[in-house]
């Protein structure tokens, strides 16, 4: 032993820049193809319209979101849970079957990731000419080339920024705004942080995103089993790793050593070391030693997507696809059906009408003509269709239970209207102190529209 | 509350806090690096933790923008403390204050509406009670200030007038109504069982008047009354149609503030009522009562009708009005 030596180590660290190479295959096809979908969605959907509005509109303003023929309202917040917990089981079963796949190819980190790299390789080159570029100092060139790139980015990011503001205002009159610059002070700062958002997290932050600050990432593993689909290296057949040119000695695996797999790795990792958090599962680096096996004339497959069991227990791939309707998936499958449908149902047979009765605070109930006794109530009627309506109002629940004056009332199209409603019973209904009643509304013009609500009628002593 | 005004604990809590803060940058640097004994080739790179005899961490630091993140809040929380109160008594470099945050907004309400206000002011009660926007204007400030008491219906309750008949205590013109909401009023009636007699003398004066408006009562019992009503007519008048200057109400209709019984009437002869109508001219201001009580009369009358265009004053010039 020799004698006790210090050193000091650091707990933070300088990220080291990564420069993926690029590649051609299968699966980055694939990812394109996402990358394709996801964004003429995302681009375009603001711009469809349907009766005459903005077909997809979240209107905070007047808390109104607008889904095609749907109008949702704030008491419909119950929805947008049912949604979200359906993009999350989608993403749970996604997960529980093939591991990342969210990751690798559709979440909005990778494909603006994706984006930003093919920006960046349009403008500054290849990953060795990255990487030179970026080894030169400061010039007059690597500055143009470098200004180039930033503001494409920045071009991106902007109108990304843009279209996401437009979900939530008007895009065409945010458009008309654009040629003034005479955004509001909200839809500055929404546009500003959405493409600050972008052009960070894609073009600066990349895989650290991923590695640092998803909050999916962390509990992925708990969806994991040995039954997972995962972006495998197949050591029993690559190693021991030897060079091409110590071909032919014939005491060694599959693996030339290459490294192509890791440099191909959008997070920098090495998956001959086997799984890895990191790994977001993007199959790049399946692609890169598909090639490689390609042109040493090996079978292809060498990494690939398999699973832990398969791993150890030596499956076909057929094994293994039957091992995708094990009780954890038939599980996840079940939940997500139930939720589906239940949301389904929901929303057809929601009623675009609602009402609240509120009894008048400010009186108990009084004695009107005839000895009549008369209790006040402020009716909140929200028509949530898009048409105008005429409701017939009526109650029951009491004897001589009636409405004092008119009993139909107008509301205008996505209108919510109070409506005092006096109601009378004649003297000696019901007992002194509150009886159970209730009103209801129901549409002249369709009497399927029909809501009811529960209320209590004072008797005074 | 002598422990909050004596100082002590203001420069505790300062401390404290500052303390706290500072402690986090220094544990912050301190942690950021440390001193470790160099293992054998020094070949695996460890944190240099080792428990449990040999299980060690093996170091894969943080990116570096984690560390400065953390510096950054730390410098967020000082300036923060610098600006706005939160140490102690200290009221922070921009005086900010929640009571003031109210005056802000309620300074950018009396912007935003105080012109519309303003406008609905240099015009007559009636019209302004036609105006469909000033009507809905008016309806928020009922319901917002009056219907605790005359319900939200503005039709009443027991001793709360209902506003939408045309019985008056004061008198229903528009600028009458103008006036009880700005000043409001007092109506009193003083106890008279002893003026009018006993018991029995009370009862006969309730069923007389039961038999002004026509409503049930005993016909003996109410000659009698009418004979002892006397003593009533100094407020009610001769005809009991009541006296809007006083506030008496007219006993000739089925109208009741306080009820129509024998019972109530009896108890209302023998114990007087009093009630208050509060004034509203500090409260709300003098714009603001302007339309509230365009509203109040156009409950009980149809302003359509009643406003004719050609009454509206032209403005006066504003040079005039200096
Ligand atoms: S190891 Fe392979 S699949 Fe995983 S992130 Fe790297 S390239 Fe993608
Ligand atoms: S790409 Fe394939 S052959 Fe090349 S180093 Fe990676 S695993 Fe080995």
């Amino acid at each position: 032993m020799n004698a006790p030596q210090e050193q000091v180590i650091k707990m933070y660290a300088a990220r080291e820049e990564i420069y993926p190479r690029e590649i051609a295959g299968r699966y980055a096809r694939l990812r394109w193809l996402f990358v394709w979908l996801t964004q003429l969605a995302f681009y375009c959907t603001p711009w469809l319209q349907w009766n005459g509005r903005q077909a997809l509109l979240f209107d905070l303003g007047t808390r109104k979101f607008y889904i095609f023929g749907l109008v949702l309202w704030p008491q419909d917040f119950i929805y947008l849970a049912l949604l979200l917990i359906i993009s999350a089981y989608l993403l749970f079963l996604a997960t529980a079957i093939a591991g990342r796949v969210w990751c690798g190819f559709a979440c909005p980190q990778t494909v603006y990731t994706e984006i930003f790299l093919w920006i960046e390789r349009k403008i500054e080159g290849k990953r060795s000419a990255r990487i030179a570029l970026d080894r030169q100092p400061a010039s007059l060139h690597k500055f143009g080339k470098k200004s180039a790139k930033h503001a494409a980015w920045l071009a991106v990011a902007l109108w990304t920024g843009f279209t996401f503001v437009g979900y939530f205002t008007p895009i065409k009159s945010l458009m008309g705004e654009v040629v003034t610059l005479s955004f509001g002070p909200w839809e500055w700062f929404w546009v500003l942080f959405y493409a600050f958002a972008t052009y960070g997290n894609a073009g600066w932050m990349r895989e650290q995103v991923c590695k640092y600050m998803c909050p999916y990432a962390r509990f992925q593993s708990s969806m994991f089993d040995r039954d997972t689909l995962i972006i495998t290296y197949d050591s029993a057949r690559g190693e021991p790793r030897a060079p091409l040119s110590k071909n032919g000695n014939g005491n060694h695996g599959s693996c030339i050593d290459c490294s192509l797999c890791v440099q191909v790795c959008p997070t920098g990792i090495d998956i001959r070391n086997g799984l890895q958090y990191e790994c977001i599962g993007c199959a790049s680096c399946i692609d890169a030693c598909n090639t490689v096996m390609d042109k040493t004339g090996q079978a292809r497959g060498l990494v690939r997507y398999s699973t832990e069991r398969a791993m150890d227990e030596h499956l076909t791939p057929t094994e293994i696809r039957r091992r995708t309707t094990r009780t954890r998936v038939k599980i996840y499958s079940a939940v997500l059906g139930l939720i589906v449908l239940a949301t389904c149902s929901a929303l057809y047979l929601r009623k675009p009408l609602k009402l609240d009765v509120i009894r008048d605070r400010g009186s108990m109930g009084r004695e009107v003509e005839d000895g009549m006794i008369e209790n006040v109530y402020r009716l909140q009627i929200m028509n949530t269709s898009e048409q105008a309506h005429v409701y017939k109002i009526s109650a029951g629940g009491l004897d001589t239970l009636s409405v004092a004056d008119a009993d139909t009332v107008r509301v205008a199209a996505t209108e919510t209207r109070g409506y005092p409603l006096r109601l009378r019973v004649a003297h000696g209904a019901g007992h002194t102190g509150s009886n159970k009643i209730n009103i209801s509304l129901t549409a002249v013009d369709d009497p399927s529209l029909h809501v009811q609500e529960s209320a209590v009628f004072i008797v005074p002593r | 509350m002598a422990d909050f005004t004596n100082g002590f604990w203001d420069i505790y809590i300062a401390a404290l806090t500052l303390l706290g803060i500072i402690g986090c940058g220094i544990l912050l640097y301190s942690q950021s690096k440390v001193k470790v004994v160099k293992t054998d080739a020094g070949k695996i790179d460890t944190t240099g933790h080792v428990w449990d005899e040999d299980l060690t961490e093996l170091n894969t630091p943080m990116p570096r923008w984690w560390m400065w993140l953390f510096y950054i809040t730390i410098v967020f929380a000082l300036a923060y403390l610098f600006l706005y109160p939160g140490l102690g008594s200290y009221a922070g470099k921009l005086g900010w204050k929640s009571s003031g945050q109210y005056q802000t907004e309620l300074a950018k309400a009396d912007a935003e509406y105080g012109p519309l206000f303003a406008k609905y002011q240099k015009q007559d009660l009636k019209t302004v009670a036609a105006d469909p926007q000033a009507h809905a204007i008016g309806e928020r400030l009922f319901l917002t200030y009056c219907a605790q008491c005359h319900g939200s219906d503005a039709r009443g309750n027991k001793g709360f007038p209902n506003l939408t008949d045309k019985d008056w205590l004061f008198g229903g013109a528009p600028e009458t109504i103008q006036e009880t909401i700005l000043h409001g009023r007092v109506g009193a009636m003083p106890p008279m069982g002893a003026a009018v007699g006993g018991d029995k003398e009370v009862e006969a004066v309730a069923h007389y008047v039961l038999s002004l408006s026509d409503s049930t009562h005993d016909p003996i019992k109410s000659v009698f009354g009418k004979e002892k009503f006397g003593a009533c007519m100094a407020c009610h008048g001769a005809d009991a149609k009541g006296n809007q200057t006083l506030g008496a109400p007219n006993l000739t209709d089925k109208i009741w503030l306080f009820g129509g019984s024998v019972e109530t009437i009896k108890e209302t002869i023998n114990k007087g009522r009093t009630t208050t109508m509060p004034a509203f001219a500090d409260f709300l201001g003098e714009a603001k009562v302007h339309v509230l009580a365009a509203y109040v009369w156009s409950l009980s009358n149809n302003p359509a009708e009643v406003a004719a265009p050609a009454a509206v004053p032209a403005d006066p010039p504003v040079a005039a009005e200096k």
